[in-house]
């Protein structure tokens, strides 16, 4: 494997963890909350890719399927889990949501049982660029999270829903005043990074063609380191942090003495990162108030 | 006006030693009279003994000092694979099984205490999520590095001297000392320290805390039982495999303390033995996928009982239905107050003050337009 194909894996891995780390990061922008479920969500995601492709239909289906779903069950999250919980401590929303994490895994395991499905979304070859061989997945993968991305982006800078998920991040209270419905941007916001979830999924079952009901978990907590590198409640941070990431673990796992500490270098850095930058690379450094 | 200088004997210190003796006591007079306890029972009551050591060291940090930790299986991790690798050597040295474990249990706590030194000295100056984040980075980074060191047996996990059946009453006896030392730290004036902090960090630090310094106490001392529960696990289970350690098990950690209450050390106990006993006995009857059943019941008990203490929505319904208002309100009326007893003093009770203004709750919650203020302004309107 030469520098260059580690590279284009690196950054794609680094766009499903940047897609992941948006839901994490915009969820904490406006809810103020670590949703630890969303990695979780992701696998959800995965398994209603592997039913509709079990029913026979196109993987482009499967994949409208996985976006619904997940959409739905963001939404649902929010409205019967954290919803009642508006306004408690930060501590005990986090617990609810690691209950409504185990609650996920442990109904996908009851359903699908506890051992990976395998899933093809296709096959797609490798192509030789520059002498190096490629996987096109990776450069597919790669692509369409660079247009997602910018598609969020505009989205929320540029058009008046989003303007307002903005200023709910920024002061909920003075957005109420603004006129702004707090509570329907937040369902916004659940819908969006559950969408996006979605769509790592697919991603990820791309580049690891197996659904189980641990799938989310490892992804999910690097997406949220990635989150945290970054700065977390930004979007750009979010996107920063998660390719950031994916490079060094694909850069990691090219060297053979590194290979077995790939975790532990990810985690170092994000110490290392919160050492000399407690906020993330992009994150707003909030004034304490006495 | 006299300022009360002694401080009364505290009954719910003794509660905590009373409930843990009695249980001791009742599994004790068991094992005699039956000539030794089954092999189940006793690898139930040990678990249920390093369980409690976890949730009440835990709490030091979560309950009292109010930071969130998401790594205290890590600290196990280093106290279960530092002890049992230096008890492994010294087996040849000391001869009594009773000596070494004790060896064990002091080496690795204090390796658990030293990490907790290493990583707090970083991390602490960071708060609350942020903090919670590093402390589960740290978890995984240990779990990572004990994975690829071949003199800890690698992947395959380090493999421990197994102490036998008596395991529990030694476990029963570090509950003692850690219960011990945690309620009298949390009596000294280090523990209120370490409160203050919790209450509101600037002003402790105002009134000359040193915050730094008893945060790292609070850590260091929550790390070192975590790191003797660790070497109490690794003399139950052999090998001791890293994957036992992961975030998962921090998280159950976790679970206990909040379910048992924060900063409240009986809670810590009851939850710890409840969830524990709960844990192991459906693991043994379920089996295969069906185990999945066992983590769905948890999950829905963990998100019912968050969701029925803390939702603002709920508060009225908590209210009527508060067991010990029930009782309180039971014992008022059973033992009404004769006329001849006198009323305590109507001075200003100085400690129930609120020291902090939760803004953030104040600012989230729902301003809708009050229905009763604009019939007033039109009435007012009508007037003019």
């Amino acid at each position: 494997m030469s520098f260059f194909s580690t590279l284009i894996n690196g950054l794609s891995l680094g766009g499903i963890y940047a897609l992941i780390a948006l839901g994490y990061t915009m969820v904490y922008g406006i809810a103020k909350m670590l949703n630890f479920a969303h990695g979780d969500i992701i696998m959800v995601g995965a398994y209603a890719i592997v039913t509709t492709l079990g029913l026979g239909l196109h993987p482009l289906a499967a994949i409208v399927a996985a976006v619904i779903v997940c959409t739905l069950l963001g939404i649902a999250t929010e409205a019967f889990a954290y919803r009642p919980l508006r306004g408690a401590s930060p501590l005990a929303v986090l617990i609810t949501a690691i209950g409504v994490s185990y609650l996920l895994q442990s109904i996908a395991q009851m359903i699908y049982g506890s051992q990976g499905i395998p899933v093809t979304l296709g096959a797609f070859g490798a192509v030789s660029v520059f002498g190096t061989s490629i996987q096109i997945s990776s450069l597919i993968t790669l692509g369409l999270c660079v247009i997602i991305m910018t598609a969020l982006t505009l989205f929320v800078n540029n058009t008046r829903v989003g303007c307002a998920m903005l200023a709910v991040s920024e002061d909920k209270a003075a957005a109420q005043l603004m006129g702004i419905n707090v509570n329907a941007i937040i369902t916004l916001t659940f819908a969006i990074g559950s969408a996006l979830a979605a769509f790592a999924s697919t991603f990820y079952l791309m580049q690891i063609p197996s659904a189980s009901p641990t799938l989310g978990s490892m992804p999910g907590i690097k997406a949220f380191t990635a989150a945290v590198i970054g700065g977390i409640g930004s979007i750009p941070g979010a996107m920063i942090g998660g390719i950031l990431l994916g490079v060094i673990e694909k850069l990691a796992l090219s060297f053979p003495a590194l290979a077995p500490y790939t975790t532990a270098i990810e985690f170092a850095l994000l110490i290392i990162i919160l050492l000399v930058k407690p906020t993330g690379l992009l994150g707003k450094k909030r004034r304490e108030k006495v | 006006m006299a300022i009360k200088t002694s401080v009364k004997p505290k009954i719910k210190n003794c509660t905590n030693y009373f409930i843990v003796g009695a249980f001791f006591l009742v599994f004790l007079i068991i094992d005699l009279a039956s000539g030794g306890l089954r092999n189940s029972s006793s690898i139930l009551l040990t678990k249920i003994a390093y369980s409690i050591i976890l949730a009440v060291s835990l709490n030091i940090v979560v309950g009292f000092l109010g930071e969130l930790s998401l790594g205290h299986a890590g600290f196990m991790c280093v106290g279960a694979y530092i002890g049992c690798f230096f008890e492994n050597i010294l087996a040849d040295i000391i001869p009594s099984k009773i000596l070494l474990i004790i060896a064990a249990m002091i080496i690795g706590g204090l390796a658990a205490a030293l990490s907790g030194i290493v990583i707090g000295i970083p991390t602490l100056r960071l708060k609350g999520d942020y903090l919670a984040i590093a402390t589960l980075a740290f978890g995984e980074i240990v779990r990572t590095i004990f994975k690829n060191q071949a003199v800890f047996g690698g992947a395959l996990g380090l493999t421990t001297h197994r102490y036998g059946k008596s395991l529990w009453i030694i476990a029963f006896a570090v509950v003692f000392i850690c219960l011990f030392i945690t309620q009298n730290l949390m009596l000294s004036k280090q523990g209120r320290a370490i409160k203050a902090i919790r209450d509101n960090e600037i002003a402790a630090r105002a009134m000359g805390v040193n915050v730094t310094y008893y945060k790292m106490v609070a850590f260091v001392i929550s790390a070192f039982f975590a790191g003797i529960a660790g070497v109490i696990y690794g003399n139950l289970i052999s090998p001791v495999s890293n994957t036992f350690f992961d975030f998962n098990y921090s998280i159950e950690i976790l679970v206990m303390v909040v379910l048992g209450g924060m900063g409240n050390i009986t809670g810590s106990i009851l939850a710890a033995t409840v969830l524990t006993f709960v844990n192991v006995k459906l693991t043994t009857q379920l089996s295969g996928d069906l185990a999945a059943l066992k983590n769905l019941i948890y999950a829905l008990i963990l998100i019912v009982i968050v969701v029925y203490n803390n939702a603002p929505a709920l508060r009225g319904l908590r209210e009527k239905l508060d067991f010990f208002k029930f009782v309180t309100g039971l014992k008022e009326k059973l033992f009404k107050k004769k006329p001849g007893d006198s009323e305590p003093p109507s001075t200003a009770s100085w400690d129930k003050i609120p020291t902090k203004i939760d803004m953030d709750a104040l600012l989230s919650t729902d301003v809708t337009p009050d229905k009763s203020f604009e019939a007033d302004k039109s009435a007012s309107r009508r007037k003019e």
